[in-house]
């Protein structure tokens, strides 16, 4: 993986195919107190405590075409090459948390890369809510599908829709600050 | 800036297209999205493919997310299923090869062969290219 993001679209992917309707992301930046903190928290079907321990194992995986999964392992991976962790909390029934650590500032940390990218193509799964918080030092900026659906009905597919909610979410963005991070 | 007003117009336009989108004679593009396929590059393709289908101003396209197809080697992985035709493979995709592929084979009825999974003799041939085209 080459940017966070796309780490973020894997991890989301993991919420989806567990049943979650809702899927709240958190991106944090702090940079006086140096670190970048992403949240993922779903209403899936959440993983049993024996499931749990080994989740970040790249050898155990709940997909049937093969026997590894490296989703978690590579997203922990990122986070412990820049003083940071990976930490996944789960309930069965309940859902899911994972939340990824690390420092800012760090040389090794990837870039955030298209956020907007993820959170768009993340929505053209069907029946499944997103909402996304974007914190950076002062700035904030809030996106929740649910409030898109009032106004365009329940279905989001539409290329165009799709458009509008990639170039909404860059533009607030770029609002709270200029140029990549 | 992006206001909810062009949203509300966007809606107005598109209504017609979300109703025939649901019924079953609609093309269906899937992108394989797991880890292999996000690491090789298929977010750019999806997002490729949708953007192509509005400027085309197709309404009876559908595209659709899955897991792991299964030959990870060969991600980014775009099936083409039209209504009556057999599953087209798309394999090593990128943002413009989706492109032409929606141009050709979604729009235009013609399956983009250097782009196709090709199968012979129980083997992936994924080097293939087209000799006599």
């Amino acid at each position: 993986m080459r940017e966070l993001s796309l780490h973020l679209i894997d991890i989301i992917q993991n919420s989806v195919v567990a049943k979650a309707t809702l899927i709240t992301i958190e991106l944090d930046v702090d940079t006086v107190k140096d670190y970048l903190k992403i949240t993922v928290t779903d209403n899936g079907c959440g993983m049993n405590e024996e499931t749990l321990k080994k989740v970040k194992d790249p050898f155990v995986t709940s997909r049937k075409t093969r026997k590894v999964g490296l989703g978690l392992s590579l997203f922990e991976a990122a986070c412990n090459r820049c003083e940071g962790y990976l930490d996944v909390s789960s309930r069965e029934g309940d859902g899911t948390n994972v939340t990824a650590y690390m420092r800012f500032n760090h040389i090794d940390r990837m870039p955030v890369g298209n956020i907007s990218d993820t959170i768009a193509s993340s929505l053209l799964n069907g029946d499944v809510d997103i909402v996304f918080k974007y914190r950076f030092d002062e700035g904030s900026f809030e996106f929740d599908s649910r409030e898109i659906k009032k106004i365009v009905g329940d279905d989001l597919g539409d290329p165009e829709i799709i458009t509008w909610i990639r170039e909404y979410i860059t533009e607030n963005i770029e609002n709270i600050h200029g140029g990549a991070i | 800036m992006k206001s909810i007003q062009e949203l509300e117009a966007i809606r107005k336009k598109t209504i017609d297209n979300v109703n025939q989108r649901k019924d079953r004679t609609t093309t269906r593009i899937v992108v394989g999205m797991a880890t292999c396929g996000i690491a090789a590059g298929a977010r750019p393709v999806l997002l490729a493919i949708m953007d192509e289908i509005s400027k085309q101003g197709l309404s009876d396209v559908s595209v659709v997310q899955t897991g792991c197809i299964g030959v990870c080697r060969l991600e980014p992985i775009v099936e083409v299923i039209k209504p009556g035709e057999e599953k087209v493979t798309y394999i090593k995709m990128d943002a413009d090869k989706a492109r032409r592929m929606v141009n050709e084979h979604v729009v235009g009825g013609k399956v983009v062969d250097e782009y196709v999974m090709h199968i012979i003799d129980g083997h992936i041939v994924n080097d293939y290219t087209v000799k006599n085209d």
